[in-house]
């Protein structure tokens, strides 16, 4: 069975969850086999390989989001992405 | 936010006549210009920011569409403008293929929710391939501008 890991985020970032992050963000999750989705509470999850799929989340800062992954090393590719999503673009 | 909302339906080109990334930037500023936007001096200083963004990684997002924007304290609210290059623009897309679809967004400072949610609206339209596929087949302004405000997103 697939392994699956998840964990909830809040973005920092005054500008929200803008388009660098999420190009670094979907960069890291195409090298994943599994799938990645990021949910934000009350919206469908959107597919975390996908910049537009990303860009419909319209996540402002403070904004708490779920990301989970899939796959036979999903806790690990869960951290890599959890340290992408978290280092600071200040464009 | 509905791209409607944003997209100055006088700024659209469909049929860019530049060939090259920047060229193709400055055209859209231009297509603003024209279009009522920026005071003189203004549109180089905004290309300058577009391109500036541009070094830090592509907006070219794959599948032949590129969203080049900037910040830029010349607008009090976001405006956009859309163009076709039936051609082909090589944009350093992520996927390395030519762009054929631009949104470019110019947001004033400070106001990080607008330009979300206008990305937001731009990805509700692009999301749906036979959107792309008739604005790639859009031959005149009018038509783009149709096919965007007849869309949901």
């Amino acid at each position: 069975m697939a392994e699956s890991a998840r964990q909830t985020v809040a973005v920092t970032n005054p500008q929200g969850f803008h388009m660098r992050p999420m190009q670094a963000f979907v960069e890291a999750a195409a090298r994943f086999a599994g799938t990645v989705s990021v949910m934000r509470q009350g919206k469908p999850a959107v597919n975390g390989k996908s910049m537009l799929g990303l860009l419909g989340l319209v996540a402002e800062q403070g904004t708490e989001l779920v990301i989970e992954v899939t796959g036979p090393n999903a806790a690990n590719e869960l951290k890599v992405l959890i340290e992408v999503f978290e280092r600071n673009f200040d464009d | 936010m509905r791209m409607s909302e944003f997209i100055v339906r006088e700024a659209i080109s469909a049929s860019l006549s530049s060939g090259q990334k920047e060229a193709v930037i400055r055209e859209m500023v231009e297509n603003l210009r024209t279009a009522g936007y920026f005071k003189p001096g203004e549109p180089e200083d905004v290309v300058k920011a577009i391109l500036k963004r541009e070094m830090l990684s592509s907006t070219g997002i794959g599948d032949g569409v590129a969203i080049p924007h900037a910040k830029h304290p010349s607008v009090d609210r976001l405006v956009g403008s859309v163009a076709v290059a039936p051609g082909g623009i090589p944009f350093d897309s992520v996927d390395n293929d030519p762009v054929f679809v631009l949104v470019m967004l110019i947001s004033p400072q400070e106001r990080p929710s607008e330009h979300l949610r206008a990305l937001e609206g731009v990805s509700r339209c692009l999301k749906d391939k036979n959107f792309v596929s008739s604005l790639r087949k859009a031959t005149t302004p009018q038509q783009i501008w149709d096919l965007i405000s007849a869309h949901n997103g």
